[in-house]
């Protein structure tokens, strides 16, 4: 989902660690390294990579703008090849017939069916084109703040591990514990308090 | 600190302490919302709700409420049954703007974030511009958010909780 889209989910990260300076280098250097890969007429069925958020189709880090106003903004782009089964099941049992027909027999061991069908899924992987899902991020290296512009559970793990991958840093996603322990305002008893905390009933 | 994904789960019930905190201060204490957003001119109930009671494992509640006029009296009468808000749709307004979206109990995280109309980006050169902007409207809800679950996480672990916080919501429940 855009961070310019008429309506947008943000799931809100802490950015823990320093990063190397200069600063916008290395992470630049760290984009580039885990730009997304094309996939397209290859045999993989996911890739998940570095894309600029105003070119996410034609990614080049070393042109691309990385930084708006005081605050990074890239993207994080999903590209993921979906081969519906009736598809796989059809061209498994072509490849079955004709390996039964070549061969004289009448049956197949399951190791032949295993091989069989992982070489049809990547015959047909590589005739698939895959689908990008791009996902916005801003983040406010000053502050340690990070929001990414979706709420999916599979992208925002994809995120996490990325982004530590790409730039040795740690992200934390803050949810109703994380956002009360990183509170500014809390003292030690009351964070001590947080990790014994129970809940409260609102009704007599 | 606790392990991350252990906490997500075991503090859900913060979470949703949280919304059902938010939406009896919504009824009940316009000062404190002033107080941290002076330019707020209301934050009200949207047009859906989700309460959850888990009180009795076997016999756990979920009420959705939905529509632009709904009444709020189900969402209530949970509450009155020891449920808690597990999700909420909110408008924010400041000014003549308008921002709406939904928040979620066990993430905090929002969705259908719809903020005051922008200008049309029709040039390259535009999208600076843009983004600078819509970074901006989106502060303006999540900081009051961010704002308000600090407010609601210093009271939480303080002694007013039990002692003030606690008997005001159970009469504003027992009474609305």
């Amino acid at each position: 989902m855009g961070l310019l889209s008429t309506s947008v989910s943000i799931t809100q990260y802490r950015v823990e660690g320093q990063i190397k300076a200069p600063v916008l280098d290395t992470i630049r250097a760290g984009l580039k390294k885990h730009t997304i890969d094309e996939i397209d007429n290859e045999t993989s069925e996911q890739v998940v990579g570095w894309t600029p958020f105003e070119n996410p189709f034609t990614p080049n880090f070393d042109t691309a703008d990385i930084v708006i106003d005081t605050t990074f903004v890239f993207s994080l782009r999903i590209d993921k090849k979906s081969i519906p089964a009736k598809i796989v099941t059809k061209h498994l049992n072509l490849e079955m017939t004709r390996r039964l027909a070549e061969s004289n027999r009448d049956f197949l061991s399951r190791a032949e069916k295993k091989e069989i069908k992982e070489r049809v899924v990547n015959v047909l992987s590589t005739r698939i084109p895959a689908t990008p899902n791009v996902y916005d991020l801003t983040w406010d290296y000053e502050a340690g703040r990070l929001w990414f512009f979706t709420n999916l559970k599979s992208a925002n793990e994809a995120l996490e591990s990325l982004f530590t991958q790409s730039f040795k840093l740690s992200l934390i996603r803050l949810f109703p514990y994380t956002a009360a322990e990183f509170n500014p305002d809390l003292t030690g008893p009351e964070k001590d308090h947080l990790n014994q905390l129970k809940p409260t009933l609102f009704v007599d | 600190m606790l392990d991350v994904a252990v906490a997500y789960s075991r503090y859900q019930f913060l979470g949703e302490e949280f919304l059902s905190w938010l939406w009896f201060v919504i009824e009940n204490d316009h000062q404190l919302l002033q107080q941290l957003d002076p330019d707020l001119a209301a934050l009200e109930i949207g047009h859906r709700m989700v309460v959850v009671n888990r009180r009795h494992r076997d016999t756990g509640e979920t009420v959705t409420i939905r529509g632009d006029h709904a009444g709020m009296e189900e969402g209530l009468l949970t509450l009155k049954k020891g449920g808690m808000v597990a999700e909420i749709h909110l408008i924010y307004r400041s000014g003549d703007n308008e921002w709406q979206f939904s928040l979620k109990g066990e993430s905090l995280n929002l969705s259908s974030l719809k903020v005051p109309a922008t200008g049309r980006v029709e040039t390259e050169e535009e999208i600076e511009g843009a983004v600078i902007e819509k970074i901006y409207l989106y502060e303006r809800v999540i900081g009051l958010i961010n704002r308000l679950y600090a407010r609601f996480v210093k009271l939480r672990l303080g002694d007013e909780w039990n002692k003030l916080v606690v008997p005001a919501v159970r009469k504003w429940i027992r009474t609305a």
